[in-house]
């Protein structure tokens, strides 16, 4: 799939055109070639092979997040107003 | 709310996100005039698919056509064998990345190479090539370099940054394939076989990684050449259900577009700094051999002639092969990657093909449509 | 100059014996060692239960432990896993020419705290050097005679509806280890989890819980105990995915290098099945243990696909937790 995980950008070193990043407690050097005139220490980065392919984009991936959350609050609206429709359904049943 | 890395894990995979959005599918699906084949270009994808059982949450309208995009898996014999081939020659190192290291050519795998002596080291990155090349001044060190648009990059900057150091014992067998034109090509091919709702590739998802080096813009044509909807997805579960979804409506609405659902990495553009670097080593081949597809026009990439010298196909030349190698007789993985037959079809499929030992493409990687139905089951609710 | 072992302390002679006498006899001598018989003649145990096995790491220094200490706990741990008390264990040693003197003082030091732990003896050895290049460093074999204590432990015991418990976080050696490899330039804190398990094994026995069955999850992790045990028994293991306890550590390497980690070796972590109503006692008895906080109940034996292992997915789909096959390298795709 070209494996590819968000880590943490922690240190750079320009000179060396690497930085090192944190996946969940553990860090590693990696190039920053593709990125060396953006990345900044605190970024999120995709690690592909040894090098940082690009910057995450904070403010897209909350913004996903956001939406997952609506869908969420939406659908258990949906879910309690159906319970809520097939308690009355029950009642109905009972009093016939 | 100030993201963490364990957004970018945990919320991606929230179960509770999946199931909403296969309810939402469901519901969508209903709308549907007939079923929809979805193909997932990229073995990532696949790997998802099968690893989270995502298929068994979709509506039976919904089908997955398990696409080529596996770079280890598409490798054909003829280059496995040069790899092996340079691999045995006495001064040679030969680096390359992990996944290689089993997959069959018509001689052995590059494991059979290294336990009959020859040195083949298996890296987790391309600067580990240099750094061998650097301990080794007195060897030939060739980096025999796979992958798709991903990975392309990496093996640029290896070859710059070893440019700039000054190391001429470095030298790379580039296998670096493209995702268009075998997207095309899945396309275009279909006309030769019968054509049905059964085997026509409706829609893409397209593969993700790809585009943060390439953009998105690389799948344009599809939507508006062949009128095939593309969303690019990530490769977490949430990612492609939400992938799925946004392909899915683009049907019930009568669209036909390409859409990014991958947005906090993927952009139209893509990275431009990788793709200069990529430009300034690598031009497109004529032709190149897809296993079980054969060869396809334009899909790969080899290094500029003025990098001849650290070509290891021309270096080399002499002892390279280029006769044919024919697939196995019984292997079906060119039906399975054009959609028109699944991996339990297969005659050898778990019997004599299996991910120890591999007879097709499909069986090679865990990313393969086989491999994966083989490792994980295709178990139903 | 660093002192380094040479052909001639190999030789049978006089160099051969003063490496016995100062560094092993030195420090893992006892009334049996001692005597320096060509045998060691031992008092009948009533139940005996013996095992062997051969070790091989790279590197053999390794955070969270070393070749001496994984030498004894490999052994004592495959007879704790039979409800045998370790006992009696020989320790057969095969050197690299140049190994560090210093190096070996230290992997020895670790053998011998680590049979403490154990309450065991090495009653036997045997010493070899061999020429540069002939081994990787040092390699180690250890037999192990222990005294059951269990009763009808074996996997041959397990039964439909047996719940399965893994009795901490799981993939902390193979993780380590991987980490810790040349090349891989991996930081972390994170240990492997090499330990000596008859303490939990005996604190089990006498809170008067009957194991049906226990394996530690060592080459080919999780996966492969439960596959075996599935297979042998034509019984279909289901093991509810988010249960599983993984480190954040684990996790990061995993997601770094593609490893699932079920696939992952431990040295210090294994799997029981037993009866569901031990489960509750067994959980608080294993949490006592270091790492044992993450101790879980994780599935049950079921009967639906024999000789499979099913993973459950919090989302409610399910697959096949296959045996794990092939080299462990990372992949980029």
């Amino acid at each position: 799939m070209c494996l590819s995980i968000p880590s943490k950008v922690v240190k750079i070193d320009k000179e060396k055109a690497t930085a090192v990043v944190d996946t969940m407690g553990v860090q590693r050097e990696v190039g920053i070639d593709f990125i060396e005139n953006e990345v900044k220490i605190g970024d999120y980065v995709l690690i592909h092979i040894g090098f940082a392919m690009n910057i995450i984009s904070e403010e897209e991936a909350l913004a996903s997040i956001e939406t997952y959350k609506e869908i969420l609050a939406l659908m258990d609206k949906e879910e309690r107003q159906k319970a809520i429709l097939e308690g009355d359904r029950c009642d109905g049943g009972g009093s016939a | 709310m100030n993201l963490t890395l364990k957004n970018l894990y945990d919320d991606f995979r929230d179960p509770k996100t999946i199931r909403a959005l296969a309810e939402l599918i469901h519901q969508e699906s209903e709308g549907l005039e007939r079923p929809v084949n979805i193909m997932e270009v990229c073995g990532g994808h696949t790997h998802t698919i099968m690893k989270y059982g995502l298929k068994q949450l979709l509506p039976e309208k919904i089908r997955f056509i398990h696409g080529p995009g596996c770079p280890v898996c598409i490798m054909p014999k003829e280059r496995i064998d040069h790899a092996y081939i340079l691999a045995r020659q006495p001064d040679v190192i030969l680096v390359t990345l992990g996944d290689m290291i089993k997959v069959p050519g018509s001689r052995g795998s590059l494991q059979q190479a290294r336990s009959e002596g020859a040195d083949v080291r298996f890296v987790y990155s391309p600067l580990d090539a240099l750094k061998i090349a650097r301990e080794n001044p007195g060897k030939s060190v060739i980096f025999f370099a796979i992958g798709f648009e991903t990975t392309t990059p990496m093996t640029a900057a290896l070859i710059r940054r070893a440019e700039d150091l000054g190391v001429k014992n470095l030298l790379y067998h580039i296998n670096h394939v493209t995702v268009p034109e075998v997207m095309r090509e899945l396309i275009d091919s279909r006309d030769e076989h019968i054509d049905s709702y059964n085997n026509r590739i409706d829609a893409f998802i397209g593969p993700s990684h790809v585009s943060v080096i390439a953009g998105a813009k690389i799948y344009r044509e599809f939507p508006e050449r062949y009128g095939r909807p593309v969303v690019v997805s990530g490769f977490e579960p949430v990612d492609v259900m939400e992938g799925v979804l946004m392909l899915v409506r683009q049907f019930t609405q009568g669209r036909r577009e390409l859409e990014i659902q991958y947005k906090r990495s993927v952009t139209m553009e893509g990275n431009l700094a990788a793709q200069r670097q990529i430009d300034e080593v690598f031009e497109k081949r004529g032709l190149f051999k897809w296993r079980g597809l054969g060869n396809i026009p334009h899909s790969a990439l080899k290094l500029l002639e003025a990098y001849a010298h650290l070509d290891a196909e021309k270096v080399y030349a002499e002892i390279l092969p280029v006769e044919e190698i024919e697939d196995h007789k019984l292997c079906i993985c060119g039906d399975i990657l054009r959609g028109m037959a699944e991996p339990t079809e297969c005659q050898v499929f778990g019997t004599a093909c299996t991910p120890s030992k591999p007879l097709g493409s499909c069986m090679v990687s865990s990313e393969g449509a086989c491999a994966a139905y083989y490792k994980y089951g295709d178990l139903l609710k | 100059m660093k002192k380094c072992i040479t052909l001639a302390q190999g030789n049978g002679g006089a160099e051969n014996h003063a490496l016995i006498k100062e560094l092993f006899w030195r420090h893992l001598g006892n009334d049996i060692l001692d005597r320096g018989e060509d045998a060691a003649v031992l008092k009948a145990l009533e139940r005996p239960a013996f095992t062997t096995d051969s070790f091989t790491v790279s590197p053999l220094f390794f955070p969270g432990g070393d070749i001496g200490k994984l030498s004894v706990c490999g052994t004592c741990n495959d007879l704790a896993m039979m409800g045998a008390q370790p006992r009696y264990l020989s320790l057969s040693v095969v050197i690299e020419e140049g190994f560090e003197v210093r190096s070996l003082e230290k992997i020895v030091r670790s053998l011998k705290k680590e049979l403490a732990l154990n309450d065991a003896l090495v009653v036997s050895g045997d010493t070899k050097v061999v020429p540069r290049g002939s081994v990787d460093g040092l390699f180690i074999t250890t037999s192990g005679i222990g005294e059951l204590q269990g009763e009808g432990i074996g996997i041959k015991a397990i039964r439909p509806g047996d719940a399965i418990i893994v009795s901490r976080d799981i993939g902390r050696h193979g993780a380590a280890i991987f980490a810790a490899r040349e090349g891989m330039e991996l930081e972390s804190a994170l240990e492997s989890d090499c330990a000596s398990l008859w303490p939990q094994v005996a604190a089990l026995l006498e809170a008067g819980i009957q194991p049906h069955a226990l394996r530690d999850a060592t080459r080919g992790g999780l996966a492969a105990v439960l596959n075996e045990w599935a297979e042998a028994n034509a019984l279909c293991i289901e093991i509810d995915e988010e249960e599983i306890p993984i480190s954040d550590e684990v996790r990061g390497i995993c997601e770094l290098l593609g490893f699932e980690p079920a696939f992952l070796a431990n040295e210090g972590t294994f799997v029981l099945a037993l009866d569901p109503a031990d489960v509750p006692l067994a959980l608080e008895i294993l949490e006592a243990f270091p790492g044992g906080e993450a101790a879980m109940r994780i599935g049950e034996v079921k009967g639906e696909y024999p000789g499979k292992v099913v993973l459950n997915s919090p989302w409610g789909t399910r697959r096949f937790l296959d045996w794990p096959t092939g080299e462990l390298l990372p992949r980029i795709c």
